[in-house]
């Protein structure tokens, strides 16, 4: 048990060391470092992108055919661990890549392929994901939007919500109703989309943290030719399952404050008997998360193990979100509390840490929904982990058209 | 990255689940649980010293096998889960490491061997009563190379034919070991929340007491003692939780009410999705403090007190909660799950209580920072 690389891998690490100390350097002489969500941070993102296809570090499992990297999943482990010690990663390409792309992939035909997977590769085209509807968020095969055909082509109409990145994405897969007159996982069917087209709207939700991270994505009488279909007629959620597949692994862990930020707020936080750190109740907590915290990590490194050996990984990375959103609240929420009544505060320039908790508090319960619930992460775990039997389906032999809704 | 147990190890590991599923069966826990004359399996424990598990971490030179700590390790995981009522822990965990770490080379040449072939039962002394034991309250003193006091409880102090044992030496605390055989102590057998696991309050009144390590520090030779000792119990812990999580699953897959299995319902899946991310926490928490135990690494206080917490959370979580997933079958004495229970407090008080580790872990964690 130890946690050395293997000589093959110590030499892909340095290789990419190398690579990466030389070309972080010249992208950020060239591009410096400008601030998220500007066009120059686009700019910025998809030149990084380019230069690591060049080199074959963008979607290094991927065929080189593709513009992949021709490599294994270790090597991509290895390579994101050292992009991230190097300090230079964006987040534009992840749901692309790591959800759409495969798609493409796996259901597009060869023509589809080639026009679209190495320029996402390259960074030059960014896709976004359109499932999630007002009427269908966890229960996603409930959805509305429809899909009418016209000789060779589709007619879209509905609504979709949640979409990240739909405002700077270039093209979208999207899952739409066929048929009504089918039960619901019956009458879905697949496409791929111009998020440009005119008939594609776009609006940014506001969220009860206050910013503006995601989209609400309206299409009034969108046109689309038939072969922008992925997969046969009425097969969408076989589709959507793969693409599904890939999502806990593209929505991962949590970026935020943990125990260590926490503890050097408490430091220096005065409570009724001297430091809050020196509080019992406080230390236990801390305890906790560093437990957690650890355990997430180590869980990380025996996923890892298993790629090593060439082996595919257990079922234990399921545990990843359930536990790291609900630390982020409780922590970010026991840091708050620490602060007493000043905790109240949410200016960055005087609350502890940039306000850093405050943020936090207020961005944890979406953390807790995005990419499958609490709930549907627990049912996914008893279910294909633990082998338990599916909830009653009430729905599942019902037409859509004749299913009982609410608003 | 090789951050599991390698195939020699899980080989290991199976064939120790075959052997305890065949010498250990629940009857065999039963016959201690319900034997109040019997505080372990005398047979069990020969067979496990037969297949040289005592020694297993004991070099070759003191007639051990000489194998790592990640091999003791995949022992104490599957020991745990069968809930081996012997005095392993005590004998291998806290003795023989005790021992190999501070020890003398004449205390090793007696004791190690001994332990190896299954002729030398130990146990740490350290408790005189409720709470935690300090040097403000500790009573038990060696003077001129001879104990008295009152130890209560002692885990396998009825079985035990050596003793480790806190004790103040010309006012300062240190640890002793006292051969229990040799006279000079009285053993009373007391009842106790496991009764699988033998405890008792041992009085000396003269016993002769032969230092371990340094004069003076026998707190900080019980601490060196216990970082070792909880991360080989963190296995046990988790050999038994993994058990409850299977015990639960497999009643709630045949439980049938409402017209349906109870596996079916969200209540009950969502619980033992709850166990399951547990286990996992304390699987990965225990792995890397098995790495920290067996290269001495100088993580190992933080990564033992992680191991302990995560694990006595893990175990206690899954053992009360597979009773309740039981319904009134888990209440019954003959249904197995309050064997779990009963073993889940033991292993998570013996060696200091979950609320110390937190509070060790936290100042560890200081210590780091402030370097």
């Amino acid at each position: 048990m130890d946690f050395n690389d293997s000589p093959d891998e110590a030499a892909y690490r340095e290789k990419a060391r190398v690579w990466l100390a030389e070309n972080a350097a010249a992208h950020r002489a060239e591009h410096g470092e400008p601030g998220p969500t500007t066009p120059e941070h686009m700019a910025a993102a998809k030149a990084w992108q380019a230069r690591k296809a060049a080199a074959g570090y963008a979607c290094i499992t991927w065929p080189a055919a593709f513009g992949g990297g021709g490599g294994t999943p270790i090597q991509s482990v290895i390579f994101g661990q050292e992009e991230a010690k190097a300090g230079v990663s964006y987040g534009y390409f992840t749901i692309g890549l790591g959800m759409c792309v495969p798609t493409v992939m796996a259901f597009g035909d060869d023509a589809t392929k080639q026009r679209f997977v190495s320029p996402a590769v390259k960074g030059d085209e960014i896709w976004c994901q359109l499932f999630s509807e007002p009427a269908g968020g966890s229960d996603v095969a409930a959805l509305r939007t429809r899909a009418v055909r016209d000789g060779d082509e589709w007619v879209i109409n509905g609504q979709k919500v949640w979409t990240t990145g739909a405002h700077y994405s270039d093209y979208g897969i999207v899952l739409v109703r066929t048929d009504p007159d089918v039960p619901k996982h019956k009458g879905l069917t697949m496409f791929w989309i111009d998020m440009r087209d005119p008939a594609v709207e776009r609006r940014p939700i506001h969220q009860m943290s206050g910013g503006r991270d995601f989209n609400e994505v309206y299409f009034t009488d969108l046109r689309i030719k038939d072969s922008q279909r992925l997969g046969a007629v009425g097969e969408g959620w076989k589709v959507a399952l793969v693409t599904l597949m890939n999502e806990r692994l593209a929505v991962g862990g949590s970026a935020g404050p943990d125990y260590r930020q926490v503890m050097e707020l408490a430091r220096g936080l005065p409570g009724a008997q001297g430091p809050a750190l020196k509080d019992q109740a406080f230390r236990e907590t801390l305890a906790d998360w560093y437990v957690n915290s650890q355990g997430l990590k180590y869980t990380r490194f025996r996923t890892m193990t298993a790629l090593s050996r060439g082996q595919t990984p257990g079922p234990e990375s399921s545990i990843g979100k359930i536990i790291s959103a609900n630390q982020l609240q409780d922590l970010a929420n026991t840091a708050v509390e620490a602060q007493d009544e000043y905790g109240v505060l949410t200016d960055p320039a005087l609350a502890p840490m940039e306000a850093a908790f405050q943020q936090s508090l207020m961005w944890a319960p979406g953390l807790r929904i995005a990419g499958g619930t609490d709930e549907i992460l627990k049912n996914i775990i008893a279910e294909r982990v633990l082998g338990l039997p599916g909830d009653v389906r009430v729905d599942k032999d019902v037409a859509f058209k004749d299913m009982p809704t609410g608003r | 990255m090789d951050f599991d147990y390698s195939d020699d190890q899980k080989f290991l590991k199976d064939e120790a689940r075959k052997f305890l599923a065949a010498r250990c069966p629940s009857s065999v826990v039963r016959g201690v649980l319900d034997d109040p004359g019997k505080s372990y399996d005398a047979g069990l424990w020969r067979a496990v010293a037969e297949q040289g598990w005592l020694g297993a971490a004991i070099p070759e030179r003191f007639n051990g096998l000489g194998l790592g700590r990640v091999e003791l390790c995949a022992i104490a995981e599957e020991l745990g889960r069968a809930l081996a009522p012997i005095p392993f822990a005590s004998t291998v965990y806290l003795l023989a490491e005790a021992v190999m770490a501070h020890g003398t080379e004449t205390q090793k040449a007696a004791i190690l061997p001994r332990i190896a072939a299954g002729q030398l039962i130990g146990c740490l002394a350290t408790s005189e009563g409720p709470g935690v034991i300090t040097s403000s309250v500790l009573q038990a003193k060696v003077d001129g190379g001879k104990l008295t006091g009152v130890k209560i409880p002692v885990t396998d102090g009825d079985a035990a034919d050596m003793a480790l044992v806190l004790a103040n030496e010309s006012g300062r605390p240190g640890l002793f070991l006292v051969d229990l055989r040799a006279g000079g102590v009285k053993v009373e057998t007391l009842d106790s929340l496991d009764p699988t696991r033998g405890v008792a309050r041992l009085t000396f009144d003269g016993a002769v007491a032969d230092r371990l390590g340094e004069a003076g520090q026998g707190f900080a030779l019980v601490q060196a003692i216990l970082d070792r000792a909880a991360v080989l119990l963190a296995f046990e812990q988790l050999g038994g939780a993994d058990r409850c999580l299977e015990m639960a699953r497999e009643y709630a897959l045949g439980r049938y009410a409402f017209g349906r299995v109870i596996a079916g319902y969200q209540a009950i899946k969502h619980k033992l999705a709850d166990m399951y991310v547990r286990n996992e926490v304390a699987r990965s928490n225990a792995y890397y403090a098995a790495w920290a135990l067996n290269v001495d690494a100088p993580e190992l206080p933080t990564a033992a007190a992680a191991a302990r917490i995560a694990a006595s959370d893990a175990f206690w979580f899954a053992s009360k909660e597979s009773v309740q997933v039981h319904g009134g079958m888990g209440f019954t004495w003959d249904v197995d799950c309050h064997l779990y229970y009963r073993r889940s407090r033991q292993l998570s008080l013996v060696a200091g209580a979950p609320k110390l580790w937190k509070e060790r872990l936290v100042s560890e964690l200081e210590k780091k920072n402030a370097a």
